[in-house]
């Protein structure tokens, strides 16, 4: 188990590694940095200012020398400085990951919920007519973008009561709380609810086939007993692989649910400094996604050896 | 009592009809929610195809007269902020939405094979190597490679695909990997080689096409995906640049703004997309029902 423990370990820093790479050369293949950017906004500039701010934000250096420098300070908790706002990286994201995170805690919360006994019914009643009500809901749940969503949201809200809710980080009473954090959290679980209710269902159907399930049936354990206590918790795996990769995955849904209920979260602010070509922003926030991912996976297959005994990691 | 005899019963529903029309009715009397997504399939292809007649106005065209127009005879879906006609930008939206979802899910679909063949096939150094690579490109979500690679590359309808393919190579490579591995140990790859065929060839001739239906399945579930990341990424601003029609374009930020406005313009790309994925969806689940029974669920 320790073996196997450390060699993930290491695995998720060469992973780590090489995301880091590719971002940093991904960025820099474009011709144009935010020196050319700026001063095409400003017009004729002398370029001996050009060439000293290149020097300050220490762009005139080989390409390799700068990775090198970015790592270096990562690994000292300096994450360098936003071209935009020139204040610190760590000050510009740090504040903003509490939201994000709430609001993806709410949408996977809501996933599970709605997903996991949607997905028992929808398997207990296989061919019946409940069964492909939800189904369609499901499919549809995966086909609707989150942004169209959250435009349907506001409208509705609009025509309602005749307002959109506006974010703000201290709500006063739960109403807003609600209206702020649950709502768009909502339009993102949508489809991980979907998702949860597709996997618990195919995965409770195969279980429900099996040898002990007519064991227990024939015992004359109740049908709840047999769905829940006997299925379910043989079905469960795989679901929580799913909620796993989705709770990681769900910052896709966050970039554009953020954008359109304009909430200054972390998943909004990777697309303001792509836009900018904030790169010190841009490159600390795809590390910081990257290593949620990691760890949702390595926390995902832990869990199973916590879940099933069956499952011992031996390497 | 009745008898039923199954097999005449089967046998007059189209069962055992391996091709042709009854066949082609048996499946889809077997797989309605299947050929609902087919037909929605293929109302979304000949509407690309034949975006040209369809329309009624330019896409491009801007009418400072008729802005923000509510949907009307003359405009079936209203107009946008610069008097663009929507049911026109959202027939020519088809294309870019095919474009990217085709484009994109067959390179994407074509790099993963090469990859997960030699893998799977050569293993040693080379499989370790592209295991790697694919745990590195499988660390970020879809939409964020993608994002990062289209504001590195610049917005275009090219860079779009290519931005959207490259997140897709791990999945396929994965699964087209294991399917190497388990086909490599089978009987007919050692009595190839026993009659001395060479390792290309086994590879490209004999466990190739063993893969083909579960990279089919893959590759139909990718494409709806695809069309929604197109949208998404257009959306945010850094897809498909103006004024070409795209549906996520349409919906921009500026789409919140007329919320109020003009609802009209909020409410049809978002269907046109929904639709699309959902059709590509309903047939996906088919296909796979039918091609990988195993996953049958």
């Amino acid at each position: 188990m320790f073996a196997y423990i450390v060699r993930r370990l290491a695995l998720m820093l060469v992973t780590l590694i090489g995301i880091s790479i590719i971002v940093f050369v991904l960025l820099r293949i474009v011709p144009g940095n935010i020196v050319d950017i700026l001063f095409d906004a400003a017009g004729y500039v002398d370029p001996a200012d050009k060439a000293n701010l290149q020097r300050d934000l220490g762009l005139d250096q080989p390409i390799y020398v700068q990775y090198l420098h970015w790592i270096w300070g990562l690994l000292h908790g300096d994450l360098g400085y936003s071209y935009v706002s020139e204040k610190p990286a760590l000050d510009e994201i740090l504040p903003r990951i509490p939201i994000t995170a709430r609001l993806a805690g709410l949408a996977l919360t809501f996933s599970a919920s709605i997903g996991i006994p949607l997905g028992v019914l929808s398997a207990v009643r296989q061919g019946t007519r409940l069964d492909y009500v939800l189904r369609i809901v499901s499919l549809s749940g995966l086909s609707l973008p989150s942004f169209w969503l959250g435009l349907l949201i506001l409208m509705a809200s609009v025509s309602l009561f005749d307002s959109m809710p506006i974010f703000n980080p201290n709500p006063k009473t739960w109403g807003e709380a609600i209206a702020i954090y649950c709502v768009p959290a909502m339009a993102v679980g949508f489809r991980s609810a979907a998702l949860t209710m597709r996997i618990t269902r195919s995965s409770m159907l195969e279980v429900l086939r099996q040898d002990y399930i007519r064991t227990a049936r024939a015992k004359g354990a109740s049908e709840r007993s047999v769905n829940f206590r006997h299925a379910l918790k043989n079905a469960i795996l795989p679901v929580i692989t799913v909620i796993g990769i989705e709770a990681a995955f769900l910052i896709g849904g966050l970039i554009v649910t953020e954008t359109v209920f304009n909430i200054p979260g972390v998943a909004r602010f990777l697309v303001e400094a792509l836009r900018w070509r904030d790169y010190p922003i841009v490159q600390n926030l795809v590390m910081l996604i990257a290593l949620v991912v990691v760890l949702a996976n390595f926390t995902v297959d832990m869990l199973y050896a916590v879940i099933d005994p069956r499952i011992r990691y031996t390497d | 009592m009745a008898v039923v005899n199954y097999d005449s019963e089967l046998r007059r529903a189209g069962a055992h009809a391996t091709h042709g029309w009854r066949r082609a009715t048996f499946l889809a009397k077997r797989y309605v929610l299947g050929t609902i997504g087919l037909t929605i399939m293929l109302l979304f292809v000949w509407t690309a195809l034949s975006a040209d007649f369809i329309c009624r106005f330019d896409p491009l065209t801007v009418d400072s007269a008729h802005r923000l127009a509510h949907p009307s005879w003359l405009h079936w879906m209203g107009t946008d902020s610069f008097g663009r006609d929507v049911w026109s930008r959202i027939v020519h939206g088809a294309r870019i939405s095919l474009a990217v979802g085709i484009g994109s899910t067959a390179l994407g679909s074509s790099i993963g094979v090469m990859i997960g063949l030699t893998s799977g096939y050569l293993s040693g150094w080379v499989d370790l190597v592209f295991q790697r690579v694919t745990d590195i490109l499988q660390a970020l979500p879809l939409l964020v490679l993608a994002l990062v690679m289209t504001a590195a590359l610049g917005p275009s309808l090219p860079n779009v695909i290519l931005a959207i393919a490259i997140p897709l190579i791990p999945t396929v490579a994965r699964v087209i990997r294991a399917n190497t591995l388990a086909l490599r140990e089978l009987p007919f790859v050692e009595a190839a080689k026993s009659i001395g065929m060479s390792e290309t060839r086994i590879a490209l001739r004999h466990v190739l096409p063993n893969t083909i239906a579960p990279l089919i399945v893959l590759a139909t579930a990718q494409l709806g995906s695809t069309i929604l990341t197109e949208a998404s990424l257009s959306f945010l601003g850094l897809g498909i640049p103006e004024p070409y029609p795209s549906w996520g374009r349409m919906l921009s930020e500026s789409a919140a703004e007329y919320v109020r406005v003009a609802p009209w313009l909020v409410i049809f790309p978002g269907i046109a997309i929904s639709l699309a994925v959902f059709g590509t969806n309903l047939f996906g689940d088919a296909l796979r029902d039918i091609l990988d029974p195993r996953q049958r669920g």
